[in-house]
């Protein structure tokens, strides 16, 4: 039983995107296209969570995912409440579940979690009413889905079909939950290739079992991709004995406008952010002509406020 | 000479390959005879054993107690009890308690807190002091109080050359060692196998090197020092045909297993099932199918690697959840469903947590023969039962085989011809 979808098949909780039907993840696209044009409009609000209360439920720092989760649930006018529960003790086992149980007992309709343990998005999703939905905004490294779907929305957006696209999704992957569940989404929906480019240090083991082809050489990676994902390289990887320096990473594994040559003329630039400038992308690149980093966030509001409605009408007519 | 007298039930055991309908004439705390009464005997008691089993008692190599220290998650009372309930009559107990089992104090408070249980338990002392890895523990003055071997509780000795110190002090006094394979280098921060499943679930794994690396370091140092040595838990086939490969070259070496290895792989935290988090972990398939093939072949003992956990312990995503599993309860009913499985027969499935671990701590239970004590677990074979949180004495429930159907319960359990369990009709 997927722990996700009710018993009809719609988005109960959206923990990660593997085992979702490709048919879903195309609806949370649509839906997010016809959020896309509200936003554009002068009076951005509808009143699809009128009356209902989402929290953000953040163990871990962030300020963008947050802040777009915020506003998209603003948006569809629900009551929105962040708490950023401090990193510095993590708070794990009882504590979690009492935290979970003091904020259920406020009558709220929805979580947005972030936290640095993977899977905790699936054990608050275990451990809720039945009426409450549990949105995952990442936990350790195992997935982010709204992230992976505003990427898809963005792919979609310039590229249109996602047939003959081969992506390259660059850097970190051990760490990335992005990573994961952009593979996983770009394969539901039938991208021609997933390529996965990094020094063997940072492949997670078996990576290829996701579907995606791995690469050591970004030169040859690169070559004649339609879409370049590039992901953030966290400082501590150097402590971690996975590299020797941010230097040589930028040497190898760095996009710059030279490396980017190789990829298609049309082929975009994306990156979750933020980002570490002169270490996974160069200035020039993130800031030049076929960086789409600015609009990824835009499609970020969306994408999340696409998702917040689809589960709330799962949920809600259960509840 | 007056004394008890099993009757009519099919007698197991494992050492001699003794499977037969007899009678078990006990007296003095030992088995006198099977089959016919010696001369002199007269019958004081009977127990009825027909169409029942009788095994010698089993002797599980990893048990925690969690006394002294760690009282709110079980404590000897309570674990001692399930062990009878579970037809185990010898248990060895971590030293890594809190304080760690490496001052004869230590020993004689649980030898003393055990007594009224009447299960045997054998202490394993701490290796080092404080199971720090640092400074030698007072083997000699543990051995005195009680313990049968030392141990480094599943704190691998870091420094090597303290651990060849270590093996070489314990010899001293015939003391074996019984160590955990594990670099902790490689191991700490790992959550399950690293591996396809780790890599999809996105959780921090554990690789093979760190059980084989860490293997071949002690294996070495028990080539350098001729020191007898147990390795514990193992969880691969790498290190399994380590051990074989060192058994060939005529190394005292032996190995174990825990159960529930043989029962599950890494497919098994999908979901993140904290329950289903050990160490070392469940790993691949083909792990599981060679450590059934070592069991199956003698290379290895079965144990329970008991760990009592209270309820919270596992109710946390996989990182916040502590490891192990609540395994006294269901060794003798899994070891026999090895045999339904055809992975090995009654009688060596038997000896895995019988004789072979006796002959591992040099202990002269585990075997079923006149002169050896009376020992025993007498258990009904067709008994079906399920695994519950009220099916299990002990007082940690969290066991991976909740749900389970299982075929096989302990009916009587005896040690030194002291009845000290029955079930319940």
């Amino acid at each position: 039983m997927n722990l996700q979808l009710d018993q009809d098949g719609r988005l109960r909780h959206f923990l990660t995107v593997e085992g979702l039907p490709p048919a879903l993840l195309t609806q949370i696209l649509d839906t997010a296209e016809s959020f896309s044009s509200v936003i554009g409009k002068s009076v951005k609000k509808v009143p699809l969570l009128r009356g209902r209360t989402v929290m953000n439920l953040f163990f871990e720092a962030s300020t963008r995912t947050r802040t777009t989760f915020e506003l998209a649930a603003k948006r569809l006018s629900a009551d929105v409440i962040n708490l950023d529960i401090s990193t510095s003790s993590a708070v794990k086992g009882e504590s979690l579940l009492d935290t979970l149980w003091t904020l259920e007992a406020m009558q709220c309709d929805m979580f947005v979690v972030r936290h640095r343990d993977s899977g905790a998005a699936h054990f608050i999703a275990r451990h809720v009413r039945p009426g409450v939905s549990v949105i995952n905004a990442g936990d350790g490294r195992h997935a982010h889905p709204t992230q992976a779907m505003l990427d898809m929305f963005t792919i979609r957006q310039h590229k249109g079909d996602f047939a003959p696209l081969v992506v390259a999704i660059v850097g970190d992957i051990l760490h990335s939950r992005v990573a994961r569940s952009q593979i996983h989404a770009l394969n539901a929906l039938g991208v021609a290739e997933v390529r996965v480019i990094g020094p063997r240090t940072l492949l997670p083991r078996d990576i290829d079992d996701l579907g995606a082809r791995v690469f050591y050489d970004m030169r040859s990676g690169l070559r004649d991709v339609d879409v370049v994902c590039m992901l953030r390289l966290q400082r501590e990887r150097m402590e971690g004995a996975l590299l020797p320096s941010e230097a040589e990473f930028f040497r190898r594994y760095g996009l710059t406008e030279d490396k980017l040559a190789l990829a298609k003329p049309d082929a975009i630039v994306m990156h979750p952010g933020p980002i570490n400038r002169g270490v996974e992308i160069d200035s020039a690149v993130a800031d030049g002509p076929r960086s789409v980093i600015l609009p990824q966030v835009t499609n970020g509001i969306a994408v999340r406020m696409a998702v917040m409605s689809l589960a709330m009408q799962a949920t809600g007519e259960a509840a | 000479m007056s004394g008890l007298i099993i009757r009519g039930g099919r007698v197991l055991d494992p050492a001699s390959g003794f499977d037969a309908v007899a009678d078990v004439f006990i007296a003095d705390g030992r088995i006198q005879a099977l089959g016919e009464p010696p001369a002199g005997f007269t019958a004081a008691h009977e127990l009825d054993a027909r169409g029942l089993c009788v095994s010698p008692g089993l002797i599980d190599l990893a048990a925690r107690l969690r006394e002294p220290g760690l009282t709110h998650k079980a404590d000897i009372a309570s674990e001692t009890r399930a062990a009878a309930a579970g037809g185990i009559t010898t248990l060895c107990c971590l030293p890594d308690t809190q304080p760690v089992v490496d001052t004869p104090s230590v020993v004689e408070h649980m030898l003393r807190r055990a007594e009224t249980s009447g299960i045997r338990l054998a202490p394993l002392g701490a290796l080092t002091k404080g199971l720090e890895g640092q400074l030698l523990a007072a083997m000699a003055a543990l051995k005195d109080a009680g313990c049968v071997a030392v141990s480094d509780g599943g704190r691998p000795v870091a420094n090597t050359r303290v651990l060849r110190r270590a093996l070489e002090y314990a010899q001293t006094f015939d003391l074996p060692v019984l160590l955990t394979p594990r670099d902790p280098a490689l191991s700490d921060g790992g959550l399950m196998h690293e591996g396809g499943v780790a890599t999809r679930m996105g959780v921090a794994g554990i690789p093979q090197a760190a059980e084989t690396a860490a293997l071949g370091r002690d294996l070495a140092l028990v080539e350098q020092t001729g020191a007898r040595t147990h390795f514990g838990r193992l969880s691969s086939g790498r290190g399994v045909e380590l051990i074989r490969r060192a058994q060939r070259d005529g190394l005292p070496v032996s190995a174990d297993i825990a159960i529930h290895q043989l029962f599950f792989t890494e497919q098994d935290l999908w979901g993140f099932e904290a329950m289903f988090r050990v160490e070392p972990p469940f790993r691949s398939f083909t792990d599981r199918d060679a450590l059934r093939r070592a069991v199956a072949e003698g290379a290895v003992a079965i144990c329970s690697d008991h760990q009592p956990h209270q309820p919270d312990a596992k109710h946390a995503p996989l990182a916040g959840a502590e490891p192990g599993l609540s395994g006294l309860d269901t060794l003798l009913a899994l070891v026999l469903r090895l045999v339904d499985e055809e992975v090995l027969p009654l009688l060596d499935a038997l000896a895995r947590v019988t004789v072979d671990p006796a002959r591992i701590l040099g202990l002269e239970s585990g075997v079923l023969a006149p002169g050896r004590p009376a020992d025993l677990c007498i258990f009904d074979p067709d008994a079906v039962w399920r695994v519950t949180p009220e099916t299990l004495h002990s007082r940690g429930k969290n066991s991976a085989f909740l749900g389970w159907e299982l075929t096989g319960r302990t009916v009587h359990t005896l040690v030194g011809g002291r009845l000290v369990y029955s079930r319940e009709p």
